[in-house]
């Protein structure tokens, strides 16, 4: 009775988990029961007849128009955990390219890259702007507008262009990538190094504080939790840089290449799965860089 | 008076030093061509002195502070202007005198001239990628967000079930399914009108949501003692606070449209279409037709962004960041 009072006192705050549950089996059953039409016309199920018999085949189609889910997780099973991880060649134990973990990691290398590059340059474009006048009247305009222009159709550009003057693999689409994810941190961290408030700077002023102190002591720590909202975002864009930097050069490495080279020989489930490991990668991602906002933040003293 | 007087007073300088820019960036693009291919140490010279007269005009012009609005808006407009074109001449004068290689980055006056001689081309794979399918699969992906945003405030499970999945896969990489849709819808504008929609989709939902819980909690508590509807609630005092979030939106998803449309012709297509043109000509190294398909793209995506914000102004005329100016 009291436990029932308590409660619709303070009233409990309806969580997400059960409503998150049941609409993702919603959707898993919607996709199972959409297996049947959208792979209808193929020969396998020409010859089949009863509905039950007509779903069985369609969830193992080996080259389905829409496959299955446990299909897609099992294609995944197989070329990561399945597949020999390393291979031993002439120039002694290199990752197997048979492993989708070879090519997640070719495109992880090339993100990360990029991200560090793209995070740096926010950062410093972002400091620039927010000390000098002349910079933010300039490179404000253009720093908007380049994020106007389809930046991803540069990529092909920028893969040919490198390539002409030597520089292959992992730089150029770093470079796709950090050209991507430069403008959130530098948009966010504009925003952070301005929101100390007229009260703090003022009493920067006050303590006759330079620049640099202003900076280093009260404009850098309020940017802080600025500049991981935008870190998230950034790493996020950086992924889809990597992944469309490798589809100009052909199908060679990375899951950007697994699709490519998917979508040329019509194995869907190949492409499905190089999908879902991206998603993991960069779910994984994300996390990553909530942990350091959080180790951070807390480091830094703030409360939750 | 006396700041009209500090304004002419500060007047002349600024001007002469922006004439003195321009001219200065003439003069190094002539000398340039003049003596094309031959890294001619007076093209440098030049350019040299444009950048530094172009960076002491744009430090007077922003310094500027003139008493009315119309001059500093003036003044608001040279300065970025000033920049974009020193970037425009540097580009020029390097890429004439030193010769760099057209595979590597063809000269700006040598994508203008390639603009100008392939209109046909360009238009027909302006049509093909934002009018058949960039703004089509805006439209749709937009509405449909939109639609779903609306269900979700109507039935608060969904809201709670939804957002999450739909904040996660905000995150994904969803170009991604361009190859499945490409194989779903054909090659045609369908199937990059269907990436576009996918992509569109989420973006719209999830701050369309967040705009519907925007509106104060006087506000709403003003509209249940008039005892009004949820749809009247919605409509005149949910919908209009939710607004800024919409357009917000709205723009984003311009970016995002023209890049799925684009991106999603690089796993098939028929041949036409800005994708496709890059994809083929970048394979036969002519980078200037690269180039003039990619300032078309610019110019169509900026022009789109810039249509949003003209109608955001309107719409949203009594935002705190619209009033301030």
């Amino acid at each position: 009775m009291s436990a029932a009072a308590s409660s619709r006192a303070v009233p409990r705050k309806a969580g997400s988990t059960v409503p998150v549950l049941v609409i993702t089996a919603m959707i898993m059953a919607a996709w199972y029961a959409a297996c049947l039409p959208m792979n209808n016309d193929l020969p396998q199920l020409a010859r089949v007849t009863g509905l039950a018999e007509r779903y069985q085949v369609s969830w193992a189609i080996e080259r389905p128009v829409l496959p299955a889910p446990h299909q897609i997780v099992t294609e995944l099973y197989n070329s990561t955990v399945g597949t020999r991880l390393f291979r031993e060649t002439a120039d002694g134990v290199v990752l197997n390219p048979r492993n989708l973990v070879f090519h997640a990691w070719v495109t992880l290398s090339a993100t990360l890259l990029g991200f560090a590059m793209g995070s740096l340059l926010g950062i410093v474009i972002a400091i620039g702007i927010v000390h000098s006048r002349t910079l933010s009247k300039s490179l404000m305009p253009w720093v908007i507008i380049s994020q106007t222009i389809p930046i991803l159709a540069v990529a092909p550009i920028v893969i040919v262009a490198l390539g002409s003057i030597g520089l292959t693999g992992l730089v150029p689409k770093a470079i796709i990538s950090a050209y991507l994810c430069f403008f959130p941190v530098a948009i966010g961290m504009v925003k952070g190094l301005l929101s100390p408030d007229t009260m703090q700077l003022d009493l920067m002023r006050t303590y006759n504080g330079s620049v640099a102190q202003t900076f280093w002591k009260l404009r850098w720590p309020a940017a802080v939790p600025f500049l991981f909202a935008s870190l998230k975002v950034a790493i996020t864009i950086s992924l889809v840089g990597a992944i469309v930097g490798e589809l100009p050069t052909g199908a060679q490495a990375g899951l950007g290449a697994r699709l490519l080279s998917g979508s040329y020989f019509g194995q869907t489930i190949q492409i499905w799965s190089a999908l879902l490991f991206a998603a993991l990668l960069a779910a994984f991602l994300v996390v990553a860089v909530t942990l350091a906002e959080r180790l951070t933040l807390k480091a830094m003293g703030s409360r939750p | 008076m006396s700041a009209r007087a500090a304004d002419a007073k500060q007047g002349w300088v600024w001007q002469l030093l922006v004439l003195l820019a321009v001219g200065s960036g003439v003069l190094a693009v002539v000398l340039a061509h003049g003596l094309a291919g031959r890294a001619h140490w007076s093209a440098f010279l030049a350019l040299a002195l444009a950048l530094v007269v172009t960076m002491q005009a744009c430090r007077r012009t922003a310094r500027l502070r003139p008493s009315n609005p119309a001059s500093q808006r003036l003044a608001d407009l040279i300065v970025p202007l000033l920049f974009g074109a020193a970037i425009l001449v540097t580009w020029e004068v390097l890429c004439v005198a030193v010769g760099v290689p057209t595979v590597l980055l063809p000269a700006p006056s040598l994508i203008a001239a390639r603009v100008a001689t392939s209109l046909p081309t360009l238009g027909a794979d302006f049509v093909q990628t934002v009018i058949r399918a960039a703004i089509p699969g805006w439209s749709m992906g937009c509405l449909a967000g939109f639609a779903v945003a609306l269900l979700c405030d109507r039935f608060d499970f969904l809201r709670r079930g939804l957002m999450p999945i739909g904040n996660f896969i905000s995150a994904l990489p969803i170009i991604g399914i361009a190859p499945i849709l490409v194989m779903w819808f054909g090659f045609d504008w369908q199937s990059k009108a269907a990436v576009v929609v996918v992509m569109t989709f989420f973006p719209m939902l999830v701050n369309t949501v967040a705009g519907l819980a925007a509106a104060g909690h006087l506000e709403r508590d003003l509209m249940r003692s008039y005892g009004a509807s949820w749809l009247a609630t919605l409509v005149s005092l949910r919908l209009p606070a939710a607004m800024p979030f919409i357009f917000n939106a709205l723009k984003i998803n311009a970016t995002l449209a023209m890049i799925g449309a684009i991106v999603a012709e690089f796993f098939g297509t028929p041949v036409v279409g800005m994708g496709f043109r890059i994809s083929t000509e970048v394979g036969r190294m002519a980078l200037d037709m690269v180039w003039a398909t990619i300032a078309v793209a610019a110019i169509a995506g900026s022009a789109f962004y810039g249509l949003l914000v003209l109608i955001e102004r309107k719409v949203t005329f009594w935002h705190p960041s619209l009033r301030s100016r």
